[in-house]
């Protein structure tokens, strides 16, 4: 796992939850582009996080060989559906599987550098602890949010939190009640992703308040 | 000038499809990822139905109707803008053609409309001619929900997001109008083979 600070000149701005295409060419001409969530907040300098996939083909790249100083080509940002602004209000609902976290995480920073109160509840699955992102800077998320982990592979010695995955009953008990309209936004591999979006309309959630975006199983990011 | 990322060779994990069938910036993926903007809808098969929407009129079949039209089964390469492309899929389905068969009209733009609200557009002439289905089995089996099931819109040739799940009609315009991803700037039209994934391309 890698964030990759990116410079980009002419960049036109980026919402929170947007992504964008890298694009790698070898000598020969070969190119190869992927898709990846923006980790930052608008108010930031560009950055990427990447998992590493050991089949992968432009994660190794970005992730063992890029150096600082070094350039690649990127085009974005893109999408304009998984976003969050100050004016979109809460409460919100940030649930993220593995790796999902990433376009959360610049929602997250957002909402603290632009001080937009609204209140958040994130629920991040991870397999054990080690595979938790941006574990430090979630110790200290900022007032208003709320932070669950469940570790639904491994749980260290004298883990108190959940060990459970996010089913439906799980999030009848942690996720904020119907009847306070939240916003939520679901990120994560699909099968994740499918069955907390299902989970949260089953609890009374409007459908076009549960955003979700899912990762296909190609591991592009 | 194309620029070259230093130490990059990459992989070429394609080798063994045919290149000609891959457009550019795709690689082909043996899964089938699933991409959708929110919950997948859960539509009893009861209350579904299909509709063709002309100006002021509505022709529509349930279901069962709907199954009862002639099929076809088609043999499709299908490119998804986030980068992936299928070869060889499988879909069984009725023609757009034969929906589009006793309804008059003189539109030139089609606006696909699903459950969950999702919209894409299309020019007339290619959801015609045998390019478009609506798709309800994929590889034999009844479409998976998550897929676009009971039905989705099949239209092989542009990128996938034009592939409308959970269809439930198509409504006949006069002019262009932006779908649901085509407000969020992605492209009006779609042709993978000009890599026209966002607007501008």
């Amino acid at each position: 796992m890698k964030t990759i600070i990116v410079d980009v000149p002419d960049w036109p701005g980026h919402r929170a939850g947007q992504h964008l295409d890298v694009r790698l060419t070898a000598e020969d001409g070969y190119r190869a582009e992927r898709q990846y969530s923006i980790a930052s907040a608008p108010e930031e300098p560009v950055a990427i996080t990447v998992e590493r996939l050991d089949d992968g083909e432009v994660s190794p790249y970005l992730v063992d060989e890029l150096r600082p100083g070094d350039g690649f080509e990127l085009r974005g940002p893109v999408g304009g559906y998984f976003v969050w602004g100050r004016e979109d209000g809460g409460p919100l609902l940030l649930v993220a599987g593995g790796s999902g976290i990433v376009p959360l995480r610049a929602i997250l920073r957002h909402r603290r550098n632009t001080e937009g109160g609204a209140a958040v509840r994130l629920l991040y699955s991870s397999r054990s602890l080690d595979d938790v992102i941006y574990r430090a800077e979630l110790d200290d998320p900022g007032d208003g949010v709320d932070v669950v982990h469940t570790l639904t592979r491994r749980q260290p010695p004298g883990w108190t939190g959940f060990a459970r995955r996010f089913d439906a009953t799980f999030l009848r008990e942690l996720a904020w009640p119907r009847e306070d309209d939240p916003l939520a936004f679901v990120c994560g591999p699909t099968s994740f992703v499918e069955t907390v979006a299902t989970a949260l309309v089953g609890l009374g959630y409007r459908p076009e308040r549960v955003k979700t975006e899912r990762f296909g199983a190609t591991g592009g990011r | 000038m194309s620029f070259v990322s230093r130490g990059f060779r990459g992989r070429r994990r394609d080798h063994d499809a045919d290149p000609s069938r891959v457009p550019p910036g795709q690689s082909v993926t043996y899964d089938f990822p699933v991409l959708s903007a929110g919950p997948t809808p859960q539509t009893a098969i009861e209350e579904w139905t299909f509709s063709i929407v002309s100006g002021g009129t509505k022709k529509t079949w349930t279901w069962d109707e709907f199954r009862a039209l002639p099929s076809e089964t088609v043999t499709v390469d299908i490119h998804c803008v986030t980068r992936w492309s299928k070869l060889d899929t499988t879909w069984e389905g009725v023609a757009v053609d034969t929906l589009l068969d006793d309804v008059e009209h003189d539109a030139a733009y089609v606006l696909a409309f699903c459950d969950g609200g999702y919209t894409t557009n299309l020019p007339l002439e290619d959801v015609t001619d045998g390019k478009a289905w609506i798709a309800f089995e994929y590889d034999g089996e009844a479409l998976d929900p998550e897929h676009g099931g009971p039905a989705r819109l099949l239209v092989p040739h542009l990128y996938f997001w034009k592939s409308a799940k959970w269809i439930r009609g198509l409504a006949l315009r006069d002019e262009d109008e932006p779908g649901f991803w085509e407000t969020y700037g992605y492209h009006l039209y779609g042709d993978p083979w000009r890599e026209q994934r966002y607007a501008g391309d």
